[in-house]
């Protein structure tokens, strides 16, 4: 298991990608699986940094855990701030014209579409988004 | 990212290399808006683009909605990723890929 400690600022978006690459890359993960995981830290940190701790900022912690047999990576991403379950909203309709589009809510279902498995927690005050993904 | 543009008349072409994400699409919207002024075909080439996150769909989606009053937008050169993401969020249904 690896942990990064990291104030959630949208700057820092890049520096929790490449932690994350790095554990990737090791596994000789595809490209392909690897920008799916790049796009929901995006979506995933981007959202803890706009919005967990508004105004303000605050900390967060992103763990990258690995499980064989299937190869699989477990990404937790944890902060302090706001309760906040990204899963309870209603999925977007994809069906509508691009007048009618509406985009909120666009950056989840992506994330619940590309990846094996997401899940939400609130605990001892810290919201717990997990994801999980097969190499 | 890296944006390219080259302009003849009417038609303006928007190259983008790197990632399209919640940092570089703030980017995209501003050139965007300062360049579409009296363009009738957009293209926008993702060649060297690697992915694109939900902020970029939602500046591809400002620029169909301008593009569909006053002329056509085409997106070229998109890879297996970016094409997957179109599918799921129904925007191939929405934009014109080539």
């Amino acid at each position: 298991m690896k942990e990064l400690n990291i104030e959630a600022t949208l700057e820092n978006i890049s520096e929790v990608t490449d932690f994350v690459n790095s554990e990737l890359e090791a596994l000789g993960c595809p490209v392909k699986t690897q920008m799916q995981i790049d796009i929901a830290i995006d979506e995933l940190f981007g959202n803890i940094a706009h919005y967990a701790y508004d105004p303000e900022t605050g900390p967060a912690t992103v763990r990258v855990e690995v499980e064989k047999e299937p190869l699989c990576v477990i990404i937790t991403f944890i902060d302090n701030g706001i309760p906040f379950d990204p899963l309870a909203k209603k999925d977007p309709d994809t069906t509508l014209s691009a007048e009618e589009r509406e985009i909120g809510g666009l950056g989840i279902f992506l994330v619940k579409k590309t990846m094996d498995d997401i899940s939400y927690e609130y605990k001892n005050g810290q919201n717990i988004l997990r994801i999980k993904k097969s190499i | 990212m890296t944006i390219t543009k080259t302009q003849q008349g009417s038609s303006l072409n928007i190259a983008l290399e790197g990632r399209l994400d919640t940092i570089t699409a703030p980017e995209l919207e501003a050139e965007l808006k300062n360049s579409l002024d009296g363009v009738a075909g957009l293209t926008l080439d993702l060649k060297g683009l690697s992915y694109i996150s939900s902020a970029g769909l939602r500046v591809l989606l400002c620029a169909q909605k301008t593009m569909n009053k006053q002329g056509e937008m085409i997106i070229k050169n998109v890879n297996e990723t970016i094409s997957e993401i179109f599918m799921i969020t129904g925007f191939c249904d929405i934009l014109t890929i080539e």
